[in-house]
């Protein structure tokens, strides 16, 4: 679905991806975790062509949707202006499908984004990039800024859409125990290189990994072996 | 009491005219945040292109439609000039906008002279509650308001007009679901284009136009967008509505040069109490 090979992102004279390179299978639900700073951002905003490679490739089978950090709304448009913007690049711009994913939206259909919480700003985002008909979605730190519950609620819906609709998603992520508890895969970003990757119970079990970037937000659940370090 | 009413309703037909010149400034500034001062330049290029068509012998209509898509043309052209390079700040925009302005009147001088020029327009007035209009006036009045509900209607109510919001809205949000922020800009520029144009084409059978009048008709048109915070077509219209009004009131009661005047203190006052009112919201 998505496979990215020695991938290098320069931001003027600073590097901000070196060689990264990863891959997310069809239907799969794949984490790319790290710190503040690391180049998360960067892959997806790479891989949407918002902003340019400066060598490597993106292989993409498909459409790619992004939620971006922040959630970026169109803050004076109604929640339903916000999804059919959705679709500009596609021809279907229904929204009722939607509204049968997040029936919250429906009741805020009418309501300026701009006045919404950040958890329904969220789902807005969701829905937004949803519209797209995406094949995959890149969706730039989910929990940034939300209460537990609503992240909570958030990735319910992921699951939702993961699951039963079979939408392959890379989830960008600094709550790693979030991450780890929603995606079966992970890559571990630092200072713009992949340091490691493997499934999530080999990532959360690797002491060398939780103490150097995980500490104790990856404690829930265990797996049997280490991740494959790079 | 017969004097008063022909200042208002002169006042309203001068305001439209005002108020169409705005729409371009609203238009351009809503999509790229852009002060685009070649509103008034694209209303004389409306008002020259119009003239030598009439003078070639094409018909009206046909005419004014040809200057009027000529200009959106311009129009284009200035937005391909102004926003050349992606990311380039509105302000540096606004200062290419205005070297366009001095460049234009250069070349309105070279192709049509200094001497102000005027194309025929509708014969003949009506009356209007005992007061004498220019028909071509009512003609401004009537195209005014057909125009802005035609700009409402594309912008609250079509999906591109909505992409043309949203450009401005939100850049990296709109880019993230494929609008193209820069061609948004240009068809916005486009759109001006035409919006001067058809300024231009109604106002100069009643005002003859020449390369200097595209001040005046700017000052005119951005003190009436100003009314409308730049953002609003609705209070571009009123705002053009109560400039004119005022602008004849004055003329009618005390001297005709103050009309320009009065455009500016409306402006400073307006931007004033706009200022202070974004500080307190800031605030809050």
């Amino acid at each position: 679905m998505l496979t990215i090979s020695d991938l290098v992102v320069r931001y003027g004279a600073a590097v901000a991806l070196d060689r990264v390179s990863l891959r997310v299978e069809r239907e799969e639900m794949v984490a790319l975790v790290g710190p503040n700073g690391a180049g998360k951002s960067s892959i997806v905003n790479a891989v949407s062509g918002v902003i340019p490679i400066a060598s490597g490739t993106i292989a993409l089978s498909g459409r790619a949707a992004q939620v971006p950090e922040g959630r970026q709304m169109f803050a004076d448009m109604t929640v339903e202006d916000n999804l059919r913007l959705g679709a500009w690049a596609v021809k279907d711009r229904d929204v009722a499908p939607i509204y049968e994913l997040l029936p919250d939206l429906a009741r805020l259909r009418k309501r300026l984004s701009g006045t919404l919480s950040g958890g329904q700003q969220q789902m807005v985002a969701v829905g937004r990039a949803l519209m797209a008909n995406p094949d995959i979605l890149l969706i730039d730190e989910l929990s940034l800024g939300l209460a537990p519950l609503v992240v909570a609620d958030l990735a319910a819906h992921l699951r939702t859409l993961n699951h039963e609709k079979g939408t392959t998603i890379l989830l960008i992520e600094q709550e790693v125990g979030l991450a780890f508890e929603l995606c079966e895969r992970a890559y571990v970003l630092e200072a713009g290189r992949i340091v490691a990757s493997g499934t999530s119970d080999e990532l959360r079990s690797d002491p060398s990994l939780r103490d150097a970037y995980f500490g104790r937000d990856a404690e829930s659940g265990s797996g049997p072996s280490a991740g494959e370090k790079r | 009491m017969n004097d008063i009413i022909i200042y208002l309703v002169s006042g309203l037909a001068i305001g439209c005219a005002f108020a169409l010149v705005g729409s371009g400034f609203v238009v351009v500034h809503r999509v790229t945040r852009v002060v685009n001062f070649t509103q008034g330049t694209l209303a004389v290029f409306g008002a020259m292109i119009s003239y030598s068509l009439l003078a070639q012998g094409l018909p009206h209509g046909l005419a004014e439609a040809l200057a009027v898509l000529a200009t959106g043309a311009i129009g284009l052209l200035f937005g391909l000039i102004a926003l050349s390079r992606r990311g380039t700040p509105p302000l540096i925009s606004l200062m290419i906008t205005l070297g366009l302005s001095i460049f234009s009147a250069a070349v309105i001088i070279l192709v049509w002279g200094q001497d102000p020029l005027s194309p025929p327009g509708l014969p003949g007035s009506v009356s209007i509650a005992g007061a004498s209009i220019e028909t071509q006036r009512l003609l401004v009045a009537v195209v005014a308001v057909v125009v802005f509900v035609g700009l409402w209607l594309f912008f609250d109510h079509s999906y591109a007009g909505k992409g043309l919001t949203a450009a401005a809205s939100n850049p990296r949000a709109a880019a993230l679901v494929g609008i193209n922020v820069r061609r948004m800009g240009l068809v916005s520029f486009a759109i001006a284009g035409v919006l001067g144009g058809i300024a231009g084409v109604l106002i100069a059978p009643s005002n003859a136009m020449s390369f200097s009048s595209d001040l005046p008709l700017a000052l005119s048109g951005f003190a009436a967008a100003v009314f409308g915070g730049l953002t609003s077509l609705w209070k571009t219209l009123i705002g053009g509505l109560v400039l004119g009004v005022a602008g004849q009131l004055v003329a009618g009661y005390l001297v005709g040069s103050y009309q320009t005047v009065i455009a500016l203190v409306m402006m400073l006052v307006l931007m004033i109490a706009r200022h202070r009112s974004l500080a307190v919201e800031e605030a809050k």
